[in-house]
């Protein structure tokens, strides 16, 4: 953090994205036996891995988010809680630059990712290449029309890897990573499309990893889920902690409490309340917060 | 928690079942609060009825602790509770225990002093333990009002109440020693003297342990083992916990 003035001095484009020239000192990416190894080096308490700063969104003269600023801890599931429309969704979108498509939006202040100090909402950040970085898991599993392998395999042709053995390895590496290796692995190339549910959505979770994304980002990743396929899903987020830092829009207070080690209580596009999640949850310091989650109407 | 708002929920029912469980417990309260009045009119007064009274009391308060425990269990189950709701629930699940072991103390109070009221230990002979009585009274009293009205402010003067009780509890202690040594004869009336002021003084411990519940339900401050000094100094300090990361709490 104290190199922040080092940030313009980047260059704009992100750091190559070749899964194996990942920045050296993290894991390159999920499974992989040398991965609990990385992390337990990893000392506590954990290490600041993007800041937001002061940020706002505006759909056209709307602001939907109103000076966010909340540190994301690496390797730490951060969750985000809130009544609908209060900007979770927005928020979590900004991280990967999913409103550029839409015209009139704008961003103000920053979300600076480290250790490189990039500003993720920067004008001359090329989204496409936050896109790589960032993973993103939607409320509704969305796999493509492919086999299951195509659909993990994806992101890894779309940075330019051919060999088919190379791809055999690391599709196997994110199916294991995603906990999905034992149902899927004698029927890679199945459509994805018969997959159950929860499957799919652990899928989706696979192909997100596969590119090695260093934040993933969670959309409401259970609420059409059943409750097996929700723990699993919930189980699977906690085992991935160890490789990558998780950013998790949730409905369900329980699972907000269940999983993340940090919550961010948002309302009316404002930052209410934010801490460690067991406070939060036993004791939280704002009222608003306080009536969210305990169910009452303030 | 600055308040008692139970209501509010956007589940009715939820409310409900939080006002029945609480309602439950002052009730429960309010009985054992009578069977020490009567253990003691029993002791003090050579009331053989009360004495009686107290007993029959036993069995209200226990199926009332079971049912509370029982409402409890519904409510964790089904609305998972969080913050104050949670705290709530928590403090009334120890609050029941700690109330019911007073009516079990009150009943050994009640007992020995009916059960010696027709022998020749006269009930003068307990006249000691007077004090020591109203004082544990007293305690019981305003923790079950502090409980009522969610005052963590009296509840912790209350909890500091308890030393006064251990320090009457030695008194006590003293004098039925003296009695021993001066003349062997009292010794049976100085032990079931020793065993009455222990109970009572257990009564005050257990006042106490309900006034920290109160504290934790208000301050979500979990006090048990902890000064009452540096209780004092803590929620004078921070009364509430800051609304964004503490530098203890952020990521570094």
């Amino acid at each position: 953090m104290n190199a922040v003035s080092h940030a313009v001095t980047e260059p704009a484009r992100l750091s190559d994205t070749g899964p194996t020239q990942r920045p050296s000192g993290r894991q390159p990416g999920p499974g992989g036996s040398g991965s609990s190894v990385e992390a337990s080096r990893e000392t506590r308490p954990p290490k600041v891995r993007a800041e937001v700063r002061n940020l706002s969104f505006y759909y056209g003269q709307n602001r939907a988010l109103k000076d966010i600023n909340i540190p994301i801890a690496d390797r730490q599931v951060t969750a985000l809680i809130g009544p609908s429309g209060c900007g979770k969704s927005t928020f979590l979108r900004c991280f990967n630059r999913m409103h550029d498509l839409q015209v009139g939006t704008r961003y103000e202040g920053s979300i600076t990712l480290y250790p490189e100090n990039v500003d993720l909402v920067g004008r001359d950040i090329d989204p496409i290449e936050v896109r790589m970085r960032i993973g993103m898991v939607f409320q509704k599993a969305n796999p493509f029309p492919k086999s299951i392998f195509e659909n993990v395999a994806y992101g890894l042709r779309l940075r330019g890897m051919t060999r088919r053995s190379l791809l055999a390895e690391e599709v196997e590496q994110a199916l294991r990573g995603a906990a999905l290796w034992e149902e899927v692995g004698d029927r890679l190339h199945e459509s994805a499309m018969a997959l159950s549910g929860g499957q799919m959505q652990r899928l989706c979770i696979a192909r997100a990893l596969a590119t090695k994304p260093e934040i993933l980002l969670c959309d409401e990743p259970t609420s059409a889920l059943d409750p097996i396929a929700t723990a699993k899903i919930e189980e699977l987020i906690s085992t991935l902690r160890a490789q990558v830092t998780v950013l998790i829009v949730t409905h369900n207070m329980q699972q907000a409490a269940r999983i993340s080690d940090y919550t961010a209580f948002m309302y009316l596009g404002e930052l209410i309340e934010f801490g460690q999640a067991g406070r939060i949850f036993t004791n939280p310091a704002k009222k608003a917060t306080e009536d969210y989650i305990t169910g009452r109407y303030g | 928690m600055e308040n008692a708002d139970l209501s509010h929920h956007i589940v009715s029912r939820f409310n409900e079942d939080l006002e029945r469980a609480r309602g439950n417990v002052l009730r429960m309260g309010g009985l054992v609060e009578s069977q020490l009045a009567l253990a003691l009119r029993a002791l003090l007064d050579g009331d053989l009825a009360a004495g009686n009274e107290v007993v029959r009391c036993e069995y209200e308060v226990n199926a009332l602790q079971v049912s509370i425990d029982d409402e409890c269990n519904r409510i964790l189950a089904t609305r998972a509770p969080t913050a104050s709701d949670l705290r709530l629930v928590v403090a009334i699940i120890k609050t029941v225990t700690d109330m019911e072991r007073i009516g079990d103390e009150a009943e050994k109070v009640g007992y020995i002093g009916s059960h010696h009221s027709n022998l020749d230990h006269a009930p003068e002979h307990y006249r000691v333990m007077r004090h020591l009585g109203s004082e544990v009274q007293g305690m019981v009293r305003d923790a079950l009002d502090c409980f009522a009205r969610l005052d963590a402010a009296t509840a912790l003067a209350v909890a500091k109440r308890d030393r006064l009780v251990d320090e009457e509890y030695e008194a006590v202690q003293r004098q039925c020693i003296t009695f021993m040594i001066e003349d062997p004869r009292t010794i049976r009336r100085a032990i079931d003297l020793l065993w009455i002021a222990r109970a009572l003084e257990r009564i005050g411990d257990h006042a106490k342990n309900i006034c920290e519940y109160v504290i934790y339900m208000v301050h979500g401050k979990d006090i048990r083992h902890t000064s009452l000094k540096d209780v004092e100094k803590q929620l004078q300090a921070e009364p509430r916990p800051p609304a964004v990361l503490s530098a203890t709490e952020r990521p570094q």
